[in-house]
């Protein structure tokens, strides 16, 4: 097989084989529960956020480090 | 036969101080001295055995950087075999060896928590309107940038050279499920069109194929060869190139899914044809392209996208693992290729079905959602504030908390990691000692252990196997014995030493 060929074949295959394992949550679900907890988030965010959020990313500076 | 994937991660976090000015370097310092784990004496490293200029090609680079340790600084062993000290101006912890990857994803979540415990008493004890911050992060949008290491057990009879040449193809292609995601680009070039958001932090740093720098011209693959191991049988291979990650699901892939290519390639598996041809151009193009539709061009001259890429490694990886080998991840194995494969599956769907998974997903939800609401240009310094804030290690303000992310580990059993060592790594004698012994030991580094037992010589424990000292070869031993004398006539191979240089503090 060559490379497009098997690049082809796997491009199709996760509509043909939707793998989740028994014991995994199903990712849509989470995702809608992600998407609700989302729109919670942005209402509250303001307030998570630094007050000064401008400021606060003018002033985040670090070392280089490693 | 490949060798155990022994593994785990070295994280350094932003630091600030607020309230007071305060350099870098001492808001680390205080940090790390301000953590009140469970060992009542702050044990020093041993860097009998350091030597990170050594480069894994054979060659000397005499004007390489290597770290320095500022030997006046924190640096500490910790009762979960951990690593907690200041490097350069930034507080680090190092998760001690791990045989699955699931064990570094507690240990990094144990490093969070280490981290939040010294900010919460360095804060207390500073008086009103000042603390300490930490972020788990890698740049501060300024050019910075400070890395989170990850290293792996690897078989010193490979030649260096292959083993690069072929992970490196995965380094650059993994970026999609493991970047954590970045509000514009920090090393801009003439002519190229902004970059409003991108997968990883750290992508915009690297400009060599391979290389011993970690701090500047940063290669994709870190050369450095100091096994921290008996160097006739070992390597450690050193990665310098990916992001730190809050997703737990993130952090688990980016170590589970290298431990199991890494091998795949020592056992022969990896494919020749599968390299990638400009490699530094392509690791910052994925990196800039959320719509991971960029077409990467193999050395053969074939394109293909980072998902396809990245198909092909989790398809070869399965028939290598289904082919009976001994699990590599000892026994992570199938969850990792699962995993895999339900991210690439939904990175190539609809990425909106893994933002419960990939740190870049979760955090261009918040960002495009908060632009949108406020009718924000895509540049806007609150947009940044929001990455920042993602890694904000304080509950109160941490944005990750908040984003819908899997956890994979339990409070419990992350609160137990605190303080109790993996068990089937030499870890587990070194953190054992450590907590059992604290006033015994004068230092400690991942290969050796070293008591004062009240005699003319300090009596020098080396632990050259990382996967001995564990639990099941001496876990009875520890409980059986009173003193740490007693422990070294049980043990062969205690060398008498000389006092390590003090550490000065």
């Amino acid at each position: 097989m060559t490379m497009a060929e098997r690049t082809q074949k796997q491009r199709s295959a996760p509509t043909q084989t939707p793998k989740v394992a028994d014991d995994v949550e199903p990712s849509s679900e989470s995702a809608e529960k992600v998407k609700a907890n989302l729109d919670d988030l942005l209402d509250e965010i303001d307030e998570v956020l630094e007050t000064n959020a401008e400021e606060f990313v003018r002033n985040y500076v670090q070392k280089g480090g490693e | 036969m490949a060798l155990p994937k022994i593994c785990g991660i070295e994280t350094e976090y932003g630091i600030v101080s607020r309230g007071m000015d305060m350099s870098p370097m001492l808001a680390s310092a205080l940090l790390v001295s301000s953590f009140s784990g469970g060992v009542p004496i702050k044990i020093g490293w041993d860097f009998f055995d350091e030597s990170p200029h050594i480069d894994a090609r054979g060659i000397h680079e005499g004007s390489a950087m290597f770290p320095e340790v500022e030997s006046a600084m924190p640096n500490m062993v910790l009762s979960n075999g951990a690593r907690y000290y200041v490097d350069h101006a930034h507080p680090e912890v190092s998760t001690p060896e791990c045989r699955r990857p699931s064990e570094v994803v507690l240990f990094d979540r144990a490093a969070e928590e280490i981290i939040r415990n010294s900010m919460m008493h360095a804060s207390n004890s500073m008086g009103e309107g000042k603390e300490l911050i930490a972020y788990k992060n890698n740049s501060d949008g300024k050019g910075n940038s400070y890395g989170c290491h990850e290293n792996y057990l690897i078989d010193r009879s490979i030649p260096f050279e292959q083993i690069a040449k072929y992970i490196v193809g995965h380094f650059i292609t993994r970026q999609i499920f493991t970047g954590a995601g970045k509000v514009g680009v920090e090393v801009q070039r003439d002519g190229e069109m902004p970059v409003a958001y991108q997968l990883s932090q750290r992508a915009d740093f690297f400009e060599e194929f391979m290389g011993l720098e970690t701090t500047l011209k940063r290669p994709l693959v870190n050369t450095r060869d100091e096994p921290h191991a008996d160097s006739r049988k070992y390597r450690r291979l050193h990665v310098i190139v990916g992001d730190a990650n809050m997703s737990e699901v993130a952090t688990f892939l980016k170590v589970g899914t290298t431990c199991l290519v890494l091998a795949l390639i020592e056992d022969g598996w990896y494919p020749d044809e599968w390299q990638i041809a400009d490699l530094v151009e392509t690791h910052r193009a994925i990196s800039h392209d959320p719509s991971l539709s960029y077409k990467v061009t193999l050395i053969d001259g074939q394109k293909v996208n980072a998902l396809d890429f990245q198909d092909m490694l989790l398809e070869r990886t399965r028939a290598y693992i289904d082919s009976g080998v001994d699990d590599p991840t000892s026994g992570d194995a199938h969850l990792i290729l699962d995993r895999w494969e339900e991210v690439l599956n939904g990175l190539r769907d609809d990425p909106q079905s893994v933002a419960h998974m990939v740190d870049w997903v979760a955090k261009k939800n918040l960002v495009d959602g908060y632009k949108a609401r406020h009718k924000l240009d895509p540049f806007h310094l609150a947009l940044k504030a929001i990455d920042l804030q993602y890694h904000d290690m304080r509950e109160a303000k941490c944005l990750a908390l908040r984003a819908g992310l899997e956890t994979m580990v339990s409070k419990d059993a992350v609160h137990t990691a605190i303080d109790t060592p993996p068990e089937s790594t030499r870890a587990y004698f070194r953190g054992r000692c450590v907590a059992k012994w604290p006033q015994d030991i004068v230092a400690a580094n991942w290969d050796s252990v070293v008591f004062d037992i009240g005699e003319d010589s300090l009596k020098r424990v080396p632990m050259m196997e990382p996967m001995k000292g564990t639990k099941d070869i001496i876990g009875d031993l520890l409980d059986s014995v009173a003193t740490p004398k007693e422990l070294l006539e049980h043990l062969q191979g205690v060398e008498s030493t000389h006092p390590t240089p003090d550490p000065g503090w």
